[in-house]
């Protein structure tokens, strides 16, 4: 197994412990950090996938998920606060208020 | 001017029918009703007799109007224009006449009717329609007239619509006229179709024509089948059943719709197509057998009614059945002059037993009636001149109308027969036989009123009695208008064998010793005891009881028409197409989308790692989807 497969398995096990995460935690913050461990997943195979084309459109779109990542995480969190606030609670199970 | 005698009963249909209503039901009200409704028909009667003398002043070549292009499909153009010949003539004359006088008789006899207005304004609205019939030019035209006193004959039936038995009389008409309307409208097309024109007069000059230029279509078959709209308007065989029904409608309606005028529209459609009779033998022979039966049946029924406006109706019937009798034989002046005399004698009858009813305060039971010829004198008189007239007793209309109708049914060489003659002679003996039979136990005899009734019993309005008088006075002399004669340029009279020729005097003798024959046996039986035709009723109990019931045909068309419509109206229409097809569709759809929707809610709960779940297959299935395909 050479490098560019060696790193790809880690984005790819970065990514699936991610959406795990997402899948079977309760927690909002944890499931927050989880989503960025999905993305870190994605931005380490893009790197890869520049590197090993020897192109700059992959690193450069890392950059760009970056800045994404930073404003949703300044969004999210004020939200998850603002649930908080509401409900004293972090657990998910309490906000399905609108549920069909 | 033919298009102003046509206006002119539709303006007083307007004005009476908008105006009357808001000025109420006072005075002033029905003056103007009066003033409009009568005021009108008989301008057009003016105008109709300035028409004449323009017509007569020309030698009698056609007068043509166009009102109005209705229509311009391709090369094909559908006018509303307006023919006025020798025919044409005579109807309009008969219609704006006739008409007129029972406009005035009416105001006597609907002067207590609360529903005044509107009676004029629908008698106006019949009017208007019946000279768009007479005069339209092409078949088209006729047709929406023919519709239109369709309708109007409906709307009268039922005027006293809050009784149900009025409204389902007015129904029966409309229903029955409309089967046989299919069967003109099936003619018209096929005439359009192979003439390429609806003008009558086209028509008949195409079916002049013999040979490679003769229209590409069998004249029987359109024969026939207008024929079948004539039996439903003229109420003949086996549409006759709505006339006698149709008496429910106020007696001046019965007199002009009924009697007079609209049922006559059928002999006048195959007299202005006689073009195409001419060259059809066989729809003449079909004509000829089924005007003689429903002169013979309808006859034979009006011998035992006991209702005076039902025997009236159906010795209609079985006048309409001699006139169309004579068109089967071709002699088709003939037919019109019974119209004609028809038109005077029985509108008077009608509006005699109106003044009779009018009397008795709404009595129509001849078994309660009788000995009334000294209570209302001028009554009497002219429904004795009547019953004459349609008896056939010369110097009266009826005999000479009817007379050569016998004559024609046996010499006329297009479909003269021994045959017919000896049905149409027992018909015209039982003429007589009923009519003096109406007039014993009416007039004479014995009073057999309630004491109640008896008292009250009076003569009508001189607006009432003036008109019987004048009705009468036609019926008396109606005969000397040679209308046979005159006619004859443009309908010819059939050829004659020579071999009967003989036979013409002994056939005058023979139908006036029918019409005495009648009076004389309904002399013998209803002016001497009463025990004689109570005898005779025993004696002959299955008959009696047969004839009673119009030989079962409104219970045999209930039973195999009516019912199994019912049935498949109920069953097919109703359970099967309509609750378990139609609602059944969308109720199935309605409950399909409420389960699925159901189902599809439970996905729904808001848990957020459910939708992730989601999310995830999904994106799984698409990568996996385009792996396969890209």
């Amino acid at each position: 197994m050479d490098r560019t497969q060696l790193l790809l398995a880690v984005a790819a096990g970065l990514f699936a412990l991610g959406l795990l995460g997402v899948i079977v935690r309760r927690n909002v913050l944890v499931m927050l950090m989880c989503m960025e461990l999905m993305l870190n997943g994605v931005n380490l195979s893009l790197v890869t996938f520049a590197q090993q084309t020897a192109t700059t459109a992959g690193a450069v779109l890392v950059f760009l998920t970056f800045v994404v990542a930073t404003a949703e995480i300044a969004l999210a969190i004020p939200i998850v606060l603002l649930l908080v606030r509401d409900k004293r609670t972090l657990d998910l199970d309490a906000y399905s208020d609108l549920k069909g | 001017m033919l298009t102003l005698i046509v206006l002119l009963p539709l303006l007083g249909f307007l004005l009476n029918g908008v105006l009357a209503t808001r000025l109420g039901g006072n005075q002033v009200g029905r003056s103007f009703v009066t003033v409009v409704g009568c005021g009108l028909p008989l301008a057009a009667f003016a105008l109709t007799v300035q028409a004449l003398f323009e017509l007569q002043a020309r030698g009698y070549a056609p007068l043509v109007e166009t009102a109005y292009r209705w229509a311009l499909i391709g090369g094909s153009e559908f006018e509303i224009a307006f023919y006025f010949d020798r025919l044409s003539a005579v109807m309009t004359l008969v219609v704006t006449g006739v008409g007129s006088v029972i406009h005035i008789y009416s105001v006597g006899y609907m002067a207590h009717d609360k529903s005044y207005g509107r009676f004029f304004a629908y008698l106006n609205l019949f009017l208007f329609f019946m000279l768009l019939l007479v005069l339209g030019r092409s078949l088209l035209v006729l047709f929406v007239g023919w519709e239109g006193v369709g309708l109007a004959s409906y709307l009268l039936i039922g005027f006293w619509f809050d009784d149900l038995a009025n409204a389902r009389a007015g129904k029966k008409a409309f229903i029955t006229n409309r089967i046989g309307d299919a069967g003109f409208l099936l003619g018209m097309f096929l005439l359009f179709h192979a003439v390429g024109t609806l003008d009558m007069d086209r028509i008949n000059a195409a079916f002049a024509f013999t040979g490679a230029s003769a229209p590409a279509v069998s004249a029987s078959l359109v024969g026939i089948l207008l024929f079948i709209g004539a039996t439903g308007k003229s109420a003949q065989i086996p549409l006759h059943v709505w006339l006698p029904d149709a008496m429910a409608g106020p007696t001046p309606v019965s007199a002009l719709i009924h009697a007079a005028t609209m049922v006559t529209a059928g002999v006048y459609l195959v007299a202005r197509m006689s073009g195409i009779y001419l060259q059809a033998p066989e729809a003449s022979a079909v004509i000829a057998v089924v005007g003689v039966a429903t002169a013979f049946f309808a006859a034979t029924i009006a011998v035992v009614q006991t209702d005076i406006k039902k025997v009236l109706a159906y010795s209609t019937v079985s006048q309409l059945g001699f006139m169309f009798l004579a068109l089967g034989v071709g002699a088709y002046g003939v037919a019109i002059f019974h119209v004609v005399t028809h038109a005077f004698f029985k509108a008077c009858l009608f509006l005699g037993a109106g003044s009779v009813i009018h009397a008795l305060g709404g009595e129509q039971d001849v078994r309660k009636m009788g000995g009334l010829a000294r209570r209302i004198p001028i009554t009497f008189i002219t429904f004795a001149v009547a019953t004459a007239a349609i008896a056939g007793i010369p110097p009266l209309a009826g005999f000479f109308s009817k007379d050569e109708i016998l004559w024609y049914a046996l010499a006329s060489t297009s479909g003269g027969s021994p045959l017919l003659l000896l049905v149409a002679a027992a018909t015209a003996l039982m003429t007589a036989f009923y009519m003096f039979r109406l007039l014993w136990l009416t007039f004479l005899g014995r009073s057999r009123m309630d004491h109640e009734v008896e008292h009250h019993v009076h003569e009508s309005p001189w607006s009432m009695t003036g008109v019987l008088l004048l009705l009468a006075m036609l019926s008396a002399v109606g005969g000397f208008i040679a209308v046979p004669h005159f006619l004859e340029p443009q309908l010819p009279l059939p050829q004659v064998s020579e071999a009967l020729h003989h036979l013409h005097k002994p056939l005058l003798v023979l139908s006036i010793l029918l019409a005495l024959a009648g009076l004389a046996g309904a002399a013998y039986l209803f002016g001497g005891a009463p025990d004689r035709v109570e005898a005779l009723r025993e004696r002959f109990a299955t008959a009696h009881r047969w004839l009673t019931n119009k030989y079962y045909i409104d219970e045999l068309y209930e039973r195999f028409i009516g019912q199994p419509l019912v049935w498949v109206s109920d069953r097919v229409f109703l359970r099967l197409s309509d609750r378990i097809v139609l609602d059944g569709t969308l109720n199935g759809l309605g409950a399909l989308g409420r389960s699925s929707g159901d189902a599809l809610g439970r996905v729904q709960a808001g848990k957020l790692n459910l939708y992730v779940w989601f999310v995830m297959i999904g994106i799984v299935g698409a990568l996996l989807w385009s792996w396969r395909h890209v």
